[in-house]
């Protein structure tokens, strides 16, 4: 693991490790032994195919899910030990967008962004292309809008570590590469990003992590 | 402003925006208690006699009428996946959110109740006892609800499960709420019962929001 030499903000390098890790989804081990290192300005990419486990190991990541065993540790501090000082340090971006019909765009990133201690709401619009859609109610929005909106929250309030399922999902072309952009401006502040995908990412320096590997071999029997 | 009356003030705007709620569990509360003189006929000694009781019992069975969707639309949207994740621990997000509900829901239904009381020819010495009581006692409706509305959270047919979870939790506020006012109409003073139903508040406050951040957990998993 390389880490930066530079950093925007030390002294504490964050480190986002899991050891061990098995994860049991109502009577099916999805996965099991499975260990990962995120560093400073670090980037994960969770590859594998269909239920494998890569939105159960996000979701082991964001805390949603107790792991069946291993150990996750932010910094070498296990996460079990101060699970609030965790939330506030993660963005976790999952398959649902989070919105609701009746408001509108700009408020809607305003409450998620205003319930992290508040942020630049029209900058993050700008940043994904919606401005123009912001005083219109989210039912009016695309899909593809929806998910633009859904990730405007990572850079509407900044937090250390994102957890992102599928993201591109129903995404375009422009709306990826913005997506991209954020994602390297993140990393340039020392950030951490963990996310699934199946569509091939230009993430410069990159780690791999296949969920085959971690496949137990009597998983797949229940 | 804080993240905890930041939740509040989602809640209470939705309600606004979606209409409809407050709306309904407060014209279904006039409708019942209007039905009652229809059924068992008008004379004032008879309805004056069961006012306390028709007011109250009613006004349980229109507290849980909105109860099934306290967080049942944030857990179909991801909402409550999102929520679940912030800083601002759950259990004060499910008092938020149990104080947004009583503030569409309780509160309409406390301020409607002298209202019905007059057409039920109750005893003018239970007013203030009756909303007094409906005050005390419909926050505990909201607390409980939530509860009942956690557990029954992704359940099939979670309305009706919800109901009968919840309706014989009601029974103490019903009691004390009604004993208010009759007490206050005999000469005996409401106060204790009141207290009781104060009681009652800050336990279903203190003890409730573990209960449903917990449930909230479990559906999450």
């Amino acid at each position: 693991m390389i880490r930066r030499p530079m950093s925007d903000n030390p002294p504490s390098s964050p480190d986002f490790t899991g050891t061990g890790l098995a994860c049991r989804r109502g009577e099916r081990l999805v996965f099991a032994g499975l260990d990962f290192a995120v560093p400073a300005s670090g980037a994960l990419v969770l590859v594998g195919p269909n239920g494998s486990g890569k939105s159960s190991l996000l979701r082991v990541m964001a805390g949603l899910t107790p792991p069946e065993a291993g150990r996750l540790a932010w910094d070498g501090v296990a996460l079990k030990e101060d699970p609030q000082a965790h939330r506030a340090r993660l963005h976790f971006i999952g398959h649902s967008d989070a919105l609701k019909p009746v408001l509108s765009a700009a408020e809607m990133l305003g409450f998620w962004a205003g319930m992290r201690g508040g942020g630049d709401v029209a900058a993050a619009l700008a940043r994904f292309g919606l401005s123009a859609a912001a005083p219109f109610p989210c039912r009016y929005l695309s899909a593809g809008q929806r998910r633009r909106l859904a990730l405007a929250r990572l850079v509407a309030s900044p937090a250390p570590l994102w957890l992102l399922d599928e993201p591109t999902t129903g995404l375009d072309t422009e709306a990826t590469a913005q997506l991209m952009a954020a994602i390297a401006a993140h990393r340039r502040d020392g950030g951490c990003v963990v996310l699934s995908t199946h569509a091939p990412l230009d993430l410069p320096g990159a780690a791999s992590l296949s969920l085959a590997d971690f496949r137990p071999r009597r998983g797949l029997a229940a | 402003m804080s993240a905890f009356r930041l939740l509040i003030a989602r809640d209470l705007r939705l309600a606004m925006r979606q209409g409809g709620d407050a709306a309904m569990v407060v014209a279904f509360f006039i409708l019942t208690v209007v039905l009652f003189p229809f059924g068992v006929g008008p004379e004032p000694e008879l309805l004056q006699r069961i006012a306390a009781g028709i007011i109250w019992v009613t006004a349980l069975l229109a507290a849980l009428l909105s109860l099934e969707k306290l967080f049942q639309t944030d857990y179909e949207d991801g909402s409550l996946e999102a929520l679940s994740l912030l800083p601002l621990p759950l259990e004060f997000q499910v008092l938020a959110k149990c104080v947004a509900h009583w503030l569409v829901t309780g509160l309409p239904l406390t301020l409607v109740a002298p209202l019905l009381a007059l057409l039920l020819h109750l005893d003018p010495a239970g007013y203030g006892a009756l909303m007094l009581g409906m005050a005390l006692g419909t926050p505990i409706l909201s607390l409980l609800g939530a509860v009942g509305a956690a557990l029954t959270l992704g359940a099939r047919r979670g309305g009706v499960l919800l109901s009968l979870l919840v309706l014989p939790l009601y029974i103490p506020v019903l009691i004390f709420g009604v004993a208010a006012i009759e007490a206050s109409i005999g000469g005996f003073g409401a106060r204790p019962h009141l207290l009781i139903l104060t009681a009652l508040l800050v336990l279903a406050s203190g003890l409730v929001p573990f209960a449903a951040a917990a449930a909230l957990r479990q559906a999450l998993e």
